[in-house]
Formats: structure tokens, sequence, C-alpha cells
């Protein structure tokens, strides 16, 4: 046998090119993803202005050429506060999620595969953890640990384990008997190869839907923390402390304190819904075809 | 080369059974103090029909799954006593290997079909070399009568045929000793089926192996295997040659399924078995497990519980009142 | 147009009656011709088989005839004629609520993997009263009663009890019979079985075929059963039409059919089916695959592929349906010798 035919697997950018080509929303979504990713790490060259320099002369101005969206309270330009603030809320919602996932999917494979024990202790964990309305969990938990940026993300780690645990404990479960894995088994694989090499590649797809919902929850979560006032401290710019100081500001008519980082945020947890779908596709190999 | 001895496993079960028995239900008999013997270059078959445990005695002679008693000798080392994590590494590993029924669900649906054939090599074998790993794919591609380019494709690309052949590349990998093979074809189309079982014969003497082969379609075991075992409800109910099988079948079960078989000539003569099967939940081990629908049966057959008794020199029949269709 | 084996006379006796039917599946991938004229008739009180592997279009006619098919499922020409008390309809060009009428009540049909296809988390017994319910004028106060006879009908051992169950509680041969009850229901004229006994054992085969039988005779219903299982369809039909990718390359009475196959497709067929009788070498199988339905350029005869008598003319030349015996049609140009 002298000529062994290569072996030719489809590239990862011909693939990518098909499913963009087939969803154009899915397209859509991707570019705002990397939009909000560039705007993450280079917000701060870009920024027309200071976000910390205060400016009494220009305070709470409306939107103009000078200032897109305005100026607050103290004369900080609104336009570079939220994309400076881009930097905090996304690194907050990534590393949160990647420790839950990171852990939930330890946690839920082992429960999954082994069963038994291991299963009705860690499902008993997450049944306690899931017993607390999850929002004031957080809450309590960075209060008691301390009011730093730090503890909000294992806050938010904290109350999104459940999700990923239990979701990849199904997921496990429903396919621990396949055929595919007494075959490793035959093949000599023990278990952890088998969780980590066979099980879990084929849970990812249905997972990364799950990551990017939770990516959008987790930026809410984080909003949500500093708009009543724990975690992030002022004069940190980050969408939620920016929209609750805005919101006394509404009534008055200067709305564009709240508004702006309010719709900057509804757009990046939008952008992390439709990624989810989108993700899914490109991980599948179901789809590729 | 294998010795299988009084192997028994018992599924504990909660609650109700399989037809609403009481609740006092302990344990599920799938696999009841069985012995079979298969030795090197034989082929023998299993049949029996869903239920019968045929799923879980080849689970447990390749130890996907843990007896609950007996014991199972493969090439001299008593393997039953090796724990399923264990015998993953051990080195009968490769000797036995497995040949699955339903070819979609037996191959991971996120590995290239290179990926499966090679992946024993890659566990169990010497070959790390990439290189080497590919010239391996390829030999076995050809064996089995695979095309080579198909080797990078995923299962949901392939059809039924390729994705079986796949599989019984991925089983000879590594030159077993002992395969066996679940009911390879009963997923495939008739067209396909000819050419899988024209393989599998060719396999087996090329690579010398002895095939347990379980099949609930008679005819296609008929083809390819030297002895025949009949089980049911846990047990066999009848051992012997093909010949003798087919042609003078002594146990009310066996002529039953004989019969039941559709063939091309006019209707045979149907030997019915009426009503359901007994339940497998605390059977009694006093009576016969057939009794209720055979369509003999009488005190004896309630009283006790028959044994495998030499009718001829390799025929053995578990029946009180054994006798060959007139 | 291919010339139809259905005659004038047996339009006229027939109770369902196929014509040049034709239906598409539109895809992402390209549009599918998964059937293409299809003709052939059926007679009050007769079973006929159809035959063919998996991918020739069998399952595909059932529900095109029931006029359940996929959303993404078009029929682009044919009619099926369905005759009743002397009036004949198209059932292609029904309303859908006459034609849900219809269904259930005088077409019936059953579906293959029967613990698949009850309903898992009803209890058999409601799924019964259900059927009832919607398709007859039984008074509610009748219709467990009516289940129940139903039950006992199907051979069932013990129908109290098993009116109470769930299908997961129940063997393949019972959810099997449960179906055949729940198609029977309305005492239909027409049943189409889909695949009857697949995944079931073959003891449980026999018994399931010959309650079908039975039932069939009792009522003087027609049966299509639709299977790939020659030698079932051998068995327990008294017509008989293969398929293959979509086209009826033969059809005929059962004895004439396995005795004088005509058809290359059939004969191979025959010859790749494991019999006691045969040795291994008997065994012959069929060499190629099925064509890429998606192809537009498709061969008239779609066996060309596969066929070692093929030639020019089958390339070329528009299929035509011979007649070669009493009711014995085949489509090709080159059919086997007597």
């Amino acid at each position: 046998m002298t000529l062994i035919q290569p072996i030719k697997r489809p590239s990862s950018l011909a693939q990518a090119r098909y499913i963009v080509s087939e969803n154009r929303v899915t397209f859509g979504s991707f570019l705002l993803f990397f939009a909000l990713v560039l705007l993450a790490i280079f917000g701060q060259a870009i920024a027309p202005y200071d976000p910390m320099a205060s400016n009494a002369a220009v305070a709470l101005s409306p939107p103009s050429l000078a200032h897109w969206f305005g100026t607050d309270d103290l004369g900080r330009d609104v336009l570079s506060r939220v994309l400076v603030a881009t930097r905090l809320d996304l690194g907050i919602a990534v590393i949160a999620v990647v420790l839950s996932f990171g852990l939930g999917s330890i946690l839920g494979t082992c429960a999954g595969y082994f069963g038994g024990w291991c299963d009705r202790i860690i499902s008993r964990i997450i049944d306690t953890l899931m017993a607390f309305p999850l929002f004031i969990l957080a809450m309590g938990l960075v209060a008691a640990l301390g009011n730093t940026v730090e503890n909000i993300i294992y806050a938010t780690a904290v109350i999104n384990l459940p999700l990923y645990t239990r979701v990849v404990r199904a997921e496990i479960l429903v396919r621990r008997d396949a055929g595919y894995v007494e075959a490793a088994r035959l093949a000599g694989n023990g278990h952890l190869r088998i969780m980590a090499a066979h099980l879990f590649p084929n849970v990812l797809p249905v997972m990364m839907v799950h990551i990017s919902l939770n990516m959008g929850w987790a930026i809410l979560n984080a909003a949500g923390l500093s708009f009543i006032g724990l975690g992030v401290r002022p004069p940190t710019p980050e969408w939620g402390i920016m929209v609750a100081e805005g919101a006394t500001y509404i009534i008055s008519g200067e709305w564009w304190l709240a508004i702006f980082p309010g719709a900057v945020l509804m757009l990046a947890v939008f952008c992390f819904n439709l990624l989810g779908d989108g993700l899914r596709d490109l991980v599948d190999p179901r789809m590729r075809t | 080369m294998l010795q299988v001895t009084g192997l028994t496993k018992h599924f504990p079960v909660a609650s109700a059974g399989w037809f609403s028995r009481g609740r006092q239900s302990q344990a599920l008999y799938a696999v009841d103090g069985l012995s079979l013997t298969i030795r090197p270059g034989e082929s023998v078959g299993l049949v029996g029909e869903s239920g019968c445990g045929k799923s879980t005695l080849i689970r447990l002679i390749s130890r996907l799954l843990e007896p609950t008693d007996g014991s199972i000798v493969f090439n001299g080392a008593d393997i039953g006593q090796i724990s399923v994590g264990k015998f993953a590494h051990s080195a009968e590993r490769a000797r036995l290997q497995m040949v699955f029924q339903d070819p979609s669900d037996s191959l991971n649906p996120r590995f290239t079909a290179f990926d499966t054939i090679t992946e024993p090599i890659r566990r169990l074998g010497t070959q790390q070399d990439r290189s080497r790993l590919r010239q391996r794919a390829t030999e076995l591609a050809q064996q089995v009568g695979l095309p080579p380019e198909l080797l990078s494709r995923f299962p949901h690309q392939l059809s039924g045929g390729q994705k079986a052949r796949v599989g019984i590349a991925r089983a000879i990998a590594l030159n077993p000793t002992l395969l066996i093979l679940d009911e390879p074809t009963s997923a495939l189309d008739v067209s396909v089926q000819a050419v899988i079982l024209h393989l599998l014969a060719d396999l087996r003497e090329q690579l010398n192996m002895s095939y347990l082969f379980v099949s609930h379609d008679l005819n296609v075991v008929r083809l390819l295997c030297d002895r025949i075992l009949v089980m049911y409800l846990g047990k066999l109910v009848e051992t012997g040659p093909v010949d003798d099988i087919f042609n003078r079948p002594q146990h009310p079960y066996t002529q039953a399924l004989i019969s039941a078989i559709p063939a091309f000539e006019a209707n045979p003569h149907r030997i019915p078995l009426t009503g359901e099967p007994r339940s497998p939940i605390n059977p009694s081990p006093h009576i016969c497990r057939l009794y209720g629908r055979c369509p003999k049966g009488d005190e004896h057959c309630q009283q006790v519980a028959p044994t495998l008794q030499p009718v001829s020199d390799y025929h053995q029949v578990a029946c009180h009142y054994p006798a060959p269709l007139s | 147009m291919i010339s139809s084996p259905t005659t004038a006379t047996s339009v006229q006796t027939s109770l369902l009656s196929v014509r040049g039917l034709s239906v598409e599946f539109r895809t992402r991938t390209g549009i599918v011709q998964a059937l293409e004229n299809i003709s052939f008739h059926i007679n009050k009180g007769e079973t006929l088989g159809i035959v063919g592997e998996s991918g020739s279009g069998k399952s595909v006619l059932a529900l095109a005839i029931l006029g359940i098919l996929d959303q993404a499922g078009y029929v682009t020409g044919g009619e099926i004629l369905w005759s009743q008390d002397t009036a004949t309809c198209d059932l292609l060009k029904l309303p859908e609520k006459r034609l849900r009428q219809l269904r259930g009540q005088e077409l019936s049909m059953i579906f293959q993997n029967p613990r698949v296809a009850l309903n898992s988390i009803r209890k058999v017994g409601k799924q019964l009263v259900d059927v009832l319910r919607c398709h007859s004028n039984l008074p509610r106060s009748r219709l467990k009663a009516r289940a129940l006879e139903l039950l006992a009908s199907v051979r069932i051992p013990d129908p109290q009890q098993r009116y109470d169950a769930y299908p997961y509680e129940l063997s393949g041969g019972l959810c099997q019979r449960i179906m055949i009850a729940l198609g029977l229901a309305c005492s239909p004229q027409l049943l189409i079985a889909d695949e009857p006994t697949t995944g079931l054992d073959v003891t449980t085969q026999a018994t399931v075929m010959n309650l079908l039988k039975e039932l069939a005779t009792e009522q003087q219903m027609a049966t299509v059963v639709i299977t790939h299982d020659l030698a079932l369809a051998s068995e327990y039909c008294d017509r008989i039409i293969v398929m293959h990718a979509g086209h009826v390359v033969e059809s005929a009475p059962t004895h004439l059919l396995f005795s004088q196959p005509r058809h290359p497709y059939t004969a191979k067929l025959i010859a790749a089916t494991p019999e006691p009788h045969k040795g291994f070498e008997d065994l012959v199988p069929i060499l190629g695959s099925l064509p890429d339905l998606r192809r537009e350029d498709l061969p008239p005869c779609r066996f060309v592929g596969r066929c070692d008598r093929a030639d020019e003319t089958c390339q070329q030349e528009e299929l035509v349906y011979r007649q070669v015996g009493g009711e014995h049609w085949v489509g090709c140009w080159y059919p086997l010798e007597e």
C-alpha cells in the first residue's frame, strides 16, 4: 500500500461560511457580538472623553454633536462611560458563566454518569440552591462576602450553577446508555475518558444555547446587583449603575442618562440570545452537510 | 476458549413489574444460571426473542455489566471477577469485541469514521503515530469494503450499510479472538444484509475469529453458525448443531420459533404459543418457564423445572417431554 | 405518460384506485422526487402487499393516500379514486373537513413501532375512547363498553386491566394489537398497515398477522400491508406490488410474483433473502444503491444503475408498463423470461 489517501476534513471557515449564509439573523448577531468584544477591548481607547472627567459646566446637557449621548449630572460624557462600561459588564458575565459552566458541567456529568449516591448528593445540593430566589441569594452572597466586583462574579456564578448542573445531568442521562458509549468501553476507555471525550462533546451543542442565553442573563444580573447598589461602586462606569443613577432624572426630563445605557444593555442581551442558536448550528456536526 | 458457568444476573425491581404484578417484586432474573462454551474458531448462534435476556447475556460476557453470580472464563482468565471499569484496561479487552445492532446508535455522532475505527487502536494498541494509524485505518476500511474516502465522514453522512461496516471495522481493529455480533443486520435492508453477511463470513475465515452471533432471524443464523443456542426467559432451552436444531427441533419453544418464520412457500404448519411470556420477576424455580404457553405441559412441568439433557451427541434439550415433530 | 396497469374494468370494482400519483418533497438540498406515476388499485376485501426497501417510497405512498404528508410534501399529479356506495371521489380534491371524516372511519392506518406511535402519556383505553368519540355516534356511557369490546376482538387477554395501562407497560405485541384495535374501531373499509411487524418477535409477528387476516375476513375489509419483508408479504397478501426508488416496478398476484418474477429487481430481492433451503452461495446481494432522488437527470428507469440487463433504451425511453400475464404487470424493457 503505497499511496495513502489523505483524510480531509472540511475547514472550519468553510463550515462557518455555510452556516452564516443560511441565516442572516445569526450573521447579524455574530457581527454584533464581535462589535461588543471589540468595544470591550478597545473601549477605553476610542472613547472621545475620559469617562471619569467631570465638567460641571456641561452637566445634564442633552445629546448633541459634541456629546452624542449627552452628559450626566457631573458633566461626564455618557457615550464614553457606556463604551468603557462594556469591558466591565462583559467581563463579569463571561467570567461568571465560564466558572459556573465549568463547575456545573463537572458536577452534572458525574451525577448523570455515575448515578447512585453521587447523583443524590449533587442533586440535593443543587436543590438547596434552587430553593432560594436566586437574585436574593446573589444579593445575600455579595452582602456577606463584601461589596466588590469579584464577589459579584462569584455570586453570579453560584446562582447559575443549578442550571448547568441540571441540564448537563439530564443530557448525560439520555446518552449514557447509547451504543457508542458501550462501544467506547469495549475500545478500552475508562470512566473518565468516556465522560470527557465521548459523552460531554455530544452535550456541548445543547450547552452552547444555554451558555449564550445565560450570558445575557448574567449581564442583566450584574447590572441588577449594581442597580441596587451592590458590587460596583460609583464612579466606576457600569451599565446597571448608570441606569440606576439616571432613573431619578427621567422624571425631570433628562432621559438620556438612563435610556442609552439601558438600550446598550438590552442590545447586548439580545445579541447573546440570538447568538445561542447560531452557535449551536456551528457546533453540532449534524448540521454540517 | 470461552467458558461460562452458572451465569446469573438480577436487576432489582422496586415497584410493580412488567405486567403490573404486586408490590412485593424484588428482582428481575434476566439471566438465570446459564452455562455455555465456545471453542476457538467456532461460530455459535444465540437465538431468542425480545425479553429472553440475550442482550443482557452478551453484555455480561463482553464485560459491560457486572454479573450477580457465576463465572466467565476467557482464554484461561476469570474475567467475571474483574470489574467493568478495570476491564477496560486489561489485556483481554482487545481479544473480546462486539458489533452492535443499531449502526446509527453505536457510532459517536461527533466522531468521524476514522476516529471511530482507530479508537480501539489508540486506547489499547501500541501505535500512536498518526501516519501509521491512517495506514491501519485504510487497511481496515478496505477489508470491510468501505471506500477509504469515506473515512473522514461523520455518521450522519453515511448510509446504513456504510455505518454497519464502520462498526465492523472498529470491532476487528485489534484482531479479537471472540467477536460478539448483536443482530448486526437487523437494521439493514435485505440487499445490504446479504453483503454484510458475506463480509462477516469472509472475515471470520481471514482473521480466524470465533463468533457469538445473536439474532432473532433464524434464517440468517443458519447461514453463519455451526452451533445454535436457543434462549428463553434467561435460560437455555435447547442447544445443538445447526442442522439438528432446524431439522429436528425438540423443545416446544424452538419448534414454535421455527414454524413462525415466514417463508415463500404456502403457509407452513403453525404452532401457536398462546398468551404472554411468564414474568421474569422472581420466577419460581420449580415451574418450567414456558408452562402456560406450551402446547404440552402438565403437573410435572409445574413441579420440577427441566434442565438441559442430551438427546443425542451434541444436542441438548431442557424439557420433560422433548419430541421431534411428526 | 406511463400507461397505467389499472384497466377500466378494475376501476369500477375497486375500492381504491391510485392513478399516476406523483409526490415530491421540497427540501433545502433539493427537490426529492419521492413518487413518480404510481398506479395501482385495491378491491374490496383484498389484501395487497406493497414491498420495497427503505427509500422506495412506500410509506410516503401511504401518507399521501391518507392526506397526511409532511408539510414539505407536495402531490404534483395524479388522482386517488375512492369508491363508496357507488359514488366515486378523488381524495386529493376533497376538502380537509370531508377528508377528516373519512380518515379513521372508512380509511384507517396503523403505524410501525407501536410503542412510539401510541401516545405515551395517555392510558390506552382513553386513546380508544378518543377515536370512538370522534367518529362514532355512541353515547358517552357506551364508549367504554365499546372500547372493551374492541380490546377483546383483538384477543387481548384481560381487557379490563389493559384498559388502564400505559403503552410503556405493555409488550410490543400488545401495543401493536392496541393499534389494530384503534385502526379498526370504526370498521373501516380500508386499512393501511405500515410495517406492522417491524420490531416484533417472530412469534408475535405471526400472531399479529394472523389476527389482521382474520379481522379483515370477518369485516370484509381491504388491507394494504406495507413491508420490506418479502416472505411476510408472500404469506399474507393476495396481490403484491414491488416498489423501487419511487416507482412501481412489478405488480402481480402473490404466487405468480414468486414463481415467475419478471422484473430484475424482484428477482434479485428474492435471491437476496435468506431462506431455509438456501446455502450461503445462494444469497446474492444487490449491487449498487438507490439513486439520489434529488437529481434532475434521473433516468426514466431508476433501476438502471443496478441492473445488468440495462442498455440505451432503458436510459432514454419513457418507461411503459406492460401486461405480461393475467394481472401481472411489469415496468421494464427487458423483463425476465418465464
